[in-house]
């Protein structure tokens, strides 16, 4: 197992390195067109909106699971709503998190 | 070029996520080490530096997959780093092996701690803000590798509700203007379609389509 486990890293090392330059090394250090610029600011909502659903109900598959973690997440955004630290905000969820699997 | 605040302004913008991050890897640390040995999480770590790929391909092991599959998980939840690194390369400058190193620096946070709102980034901004991070990412794996008897189960712990909180606050801080709540709005409604039948990392890289709003007139 732990064999496997290093081929795993080492592709993923390689593989990483090569999605992250992908982008930079095609179009580095180019003036950004608005139509483009408009595009690209978006980038960052969509995707981080993407990962809080992701994150919530995924299954580590295909699939939507609804467990202790949605509970996380709205203690979570009450904390944020709060406008408490990012630490706070993390500590809060997890705390929550915790709570609803114990009782459960 | 537009100016740059600086690696020690990326250093002290990231500091609030060097908690959450160290709980993060904690987590991966404790989970890792029965499955992967002890060395090779930490390895994993330093080299691939990303917790959702970190999280999938463990996931796929752990749960008596084939190495081509966690390679595969892996792969895909760090697929989104292409539309990331195609928004930020227009801001990197220097030699192809140089904006290629300095790619090496884009993760969740330091993306979006870079972004001036008008789609450029700061480099040097991307650059600081991923050091805390990455030692904490560390250390984190260490601590959970070495000290995982006495933590114990991290989701009794509630430690996977902490990726949803760490990027629920970095949505809030992104999502401002009418088009960045629709561009959320619209990245959440991606994700929420295919996840039931996607694989594991194809609904968030299908969900950066919903940035294409931005082609439309104000």
């Amino acid at each position: 197992m732990t064999g496997a486990a290093w081929i795993v890293v080492g592709a993923l090392f390689a593989g990483t390195v090569a999605l992250k330059a992908v982008g930079p090394v095609t179009f580095g250090g180019r003036r950004l067109s608005p139509r483009a610029a408009g595009v690209i600011g978006l980038v960052a909502p969509a995707l981080l909106a993407a990962l809080v659903v992701y994150e919530t109900f995924g299954a580590g598959g295909p699939g939507v699971t609804v467990d202790a973690r949605v509970a996380g997440l709205a203690a979570a955004a009450v904390a944020i709503a709060l406008r408490r630290s990012m630490i706070v905000v993390v500590v809060v969820a997890a705390l929550t998190a915790a709570a609803v699997r114990a009782l459960l | 070029m537009p100016d740059e605040r600086g690696i020690r302004a990326g250093v002290r913008a990231a500091l609030p996520f060097v908690l959450p991050t160290l709980l993060l890897g904690a987590s991966f640390g404790v989970l890792a080490k029965p499955v992967m040995g002890p060395v090779a999480p930490i390895v994993m770590s330093v080299l691939v530096f990303s917790g959702g790929a970190q999280f999938a391909a463990l996931s796929v092991l752990a749960s008596g997959g084939t190495t081509a599959a966690a390679i595969a998980a892996g792969l895909l939840m760090n697929a989104r780093w292409v539309p990331m690194g195609f928004a930020i390369g227009p801001s990197l400058r220097g030699g192809l092996r140089s904006r290629a190193l300095q790619a090496q620096a884009i993760v969740d946070a330091s993306f979006a701690i870079a972004g001036r709102g008008d789609g450029t980034f700061d480099r040097t901004v991307l650059i600081g803000a991923t050091l805390p991070q990455a030692s904490a990412w560390i250390a984190g794996t260490v601590l959970g590798v070495l000290g995982g008897g006495a933590l114990g189960d991290p989701a009794r712990l509630g430690l996977d509700a902490v990726f949803p909180a760490f990027y629920l606050s970095l949505l809030v801080e992104e999502a401002r203007g009418r088009r960045a709540v629709a561009a959320a709005a619209g990245g959440a409604a991606i994700t929420v379609a295919l996840m039931p039948v996607a694989p594991a990392g194809v609904p968030a890289i299908a969900a950066s389509l919903a940035a294409l709003i931005g082609l439309r007139r104000p």
